[in-house]
């Protein structure tokens, strides 16, 4: 197997008495697809804050393709390649695709001893960086606001990817989408695995992680259950190892028992 | 690769439909619609004589020129209500130690920019760093500078106005950049021609345009640079639309509201300096509800109250409205008491068309 670019090796994080991660060992590798499981308050948020240098950890260390290394800050994670695509997306709806693009970090183009906004090279890079990931925009111009939420996420990983990111965190990216529109968001996961580049996918919706994953991680109450390859395990597994995986499955062996009671006096 | 199968919903954008869904386009209509409205009512008043036009003018410019800074710090999301008070606290710094201590004016003058834009700082210090709306902190401002430069006046004059700052700047080199007037040369040719009035006494009925007008469009070409073209306009968009946006994405939020109040004050300073060496005097209350009238050119030139969205262009229109409503009014002889209720009826129409071309540019494409 190729190298992790980027590696926690048994990672713990305390608040307080609280036991956010315990132990929790995860990796990446470039051109791969890792989904990382689990329930409303399993820890997803704190491995995802400790993976993007929000968080230091209290125990075990961080690798950044085989060194140990200290994220002194968020900007400090972007720097070396780890990108984080966070649910609100870091988007401006009113502003243009082209000027989210490059928000912060401005194309400029120099007229004598004044430089502005290079508003052509910015226009041209944010449409061939969508297309490339499979969005024809309308219009480079055209107002955030007027994306679908599909849209907003290629725009977003786009973004990402074209300022250098070697591993996408991506943080629930499907789950405030519609069927249509969190299919255009996995073909964009497969997209970027396409082009080398390794996705967290942070899910609570096993159906979305295990079409595009290539290795699942769950994690329950901070700790991990463990990391499976796609070959060693079913979509339905993965659903009952999941927190409430078990409990749906009960339900729905009740709901039959009561269903088929009501047609039989019926 | 990505095969290049165009969208089904794509089509092709006019530019009709384009120039529709700018913010400008309410205010350049409304300018259509008050000049006609002037045109037929007051159309043989003199209104749009070369005099009239210069009076409107004026009344336009010294707003306008407080209006593109104020719409540059609306469209990032903030208020300044301290303006107006800044405006004449600004004069007596000017004033004051020009007649009383004895200061060349140049020297006062520079005075006076370098405390203005000090206390436009801590305005924008104050409101980035505790997280308060703007709209209190400035608010705040208002009544405190308003209460300083009285106390200070009346401290070191024994009045409330200072004058006698006419002689003393006659021969001062900064003079000619706030009082003068310019194209004289050009005023003088058009009336040779007969395009302007010319006096009883020979002499054309203006003698030339005053240089607040050149200071009113340089700064609206500049902001409107700065807000299109800049890297800083970026931010300025940004830290207004979705601020915790911009942050993540590295952009200096609070930076950039703070070199805007800076503006902002620099603006009211700019205004006292015209105000002061025009009239040759200072006055306590100048500047009293400039604050407001500034936030009326720019909302009635399509910036969004809540920040986002907003243009200088458009303020400049709100600026220009704003002088041909108030000198129109006076021309036509309608009672002068009816402008406020003009003005702000036509505020309350601009802010409901405003939203309405905002949300027809957030669907249109």
């Amino acid at each position: 197997m190729a190298e992790p670019y980027v590696e926690l090796k048994s990672v713990s994080k305390y608040f307080g008495s609280v036991v956010a991660l315990k132990d929790v060992s995860f990796d990446v590798c470039p051109g791969e697809v890792h989904c990382l499981l689990g329930d409303n308050g399993a820890g997803k948020s704190t491995l995802i804050k400790t993976l993007s240098g929000v968080y230091t950890p209290d125990e075990g260390e961080i690798r950044v393709q085989g060194k140990p290394t200290r994220f002194a800050s968020p900007a400090d994670t972007r720097n070396s390649g780890i990108a984080t695509v966070y649910q609100d997306l870091a988007l401006v709806p009113l502003m243009s695709v082209a000027r989210n693009f490059f928000l912060g970090r401005e194309p400029m183009r120099k007229f004598g001893p004044i430089s502005q906004f290079d508003a052509d090279f910015a226009n041209r890079t944010a449409y061939d960086e969508m297309s490339a990931m499979g969005i024809q925009l309308r219009d480079p111009e055209q107002p955030v606001g007027t994306l679908s939420g599909g849209e907003r996420q290629c725009l977003a990983i786009a973004r990402a990817v074209y300022f250098g990111a070697k591993v996408l965190i991506l943080d629930e990216p499907t789950s405030a989408l519609g069927v249509h529109q969190a299919s255009v968001v996995l073909k964009l996961i497969v997209q970027s695995k396409a082009r080398g580049i390794g996705v967290i996918f942070i899910s609570h919706n096993v159906h979305h992680a295990y079409v595009v994953g290539d290795r699942f991680t769950l994690l329950k109450r901070g700790r991990s259950t463990g990391t499976y390859a796609k070959g060693e395990i079913t979509r339905d597994q993965l659903l009952n190892l999941m927190a409430g995986g078990k409990e749906l499955v009960d339900l729905e062996q009740e709901l039959a028992k009561s269903a088929r009671n009501g047609t039989a006096q019926g | 690769m990505v095969s290049e199968i165009r969208d089904e919903r794509v089509r092709s954008v006019s530019r009709l439909s384009r120039l529709l869904s700018r913010p400008e386009l309410g205010a350049a209509a409304g300018t259509v619609l008050v000049f006609v409205f002037f045109a037929i009512t007051a159309g043989s008043s003199g209104l749009f004589s070369a005099k009239g036009i210069i009076n409107f003018l004026e009344v336009s410019a010294q707003l306008g020129i407080l209006a593109a800074p104020v719409a540059l710090l609306m469209i990032a999301g903030e208020f300044d209500l301290s303006v107006g008070s800044m405006i004449g606290f600004a004069g007596i710094l000017i004033a004051i130690p020009a007649v009383f201590w004895g200061w060349p004016i140049w020297l006062s003058l520079l005075f006076t920019f370098a405390v203005c834009g000090g206390i436009g700082a801590l305005n924008g210090l104050a409101v980035v760093r505790t997280g308060l709306p703007s709209f209190i902190v400035t608010l705040g401002s208002l009544f405190m500078l308003r209460g300083l430069t009285l106390g200070l006046t009346r401290g070191i004059s024994g009045r409330t106005q200072v004058s006698g700052v006419h002689e003393l700047a006659l021969h001062d080199p900064l003079n000619s950049l706030f009082s003068g007037q310019v194209f004289s040369g050009l005023i003088a040719g058009l009336a040779d021609i007969g395009l302007i009035g010319k006096r009883a006494d020979g002499l054309p009925s203006i003698s030339g345009i005053p240089v607040s007008n050149v200071w009113w469009i340089v700064l609206t070409l500049a902001c409107t640079w700065l807000l299109t073209r800049s890297r800083f306009g970026n931010w300025i968009f940004a830290a207004g639309g979705e601020a915790n946006a911009a942050r993540n994405l590295g952009v200096p939020v609070a930076r950039t509201k703070i070199t805007l109040f800076v503006m902002t004050a620099l603006a009211a300073a700019l205004f006292a300096a015209i105000q002061v060496l025009v009239t040759g005097s200072a006055d306590t209350l100048r500047g009293t509800q400039k604050e407001f009238e500034a936030i009326i050119a720019v909302v009635i030139g399509g910036t969004l109250l809540t920040g986002g969205y907003g243009s200088a262009i458009g303020a400049m229109f709100g600026a220009l409205i704003f002088g041909v409503v108030q000198m129109g009014i006076f021309y036509t002889g309608i009672d002068t008491d009816w402008f406020k209720l003009f003005m702000g009826a036509m505020m309350v129409i601009a802010v409901l068309f405003n939203s309405y071309v905002r949300n027809r540019a957030m669907r249109s494409r």
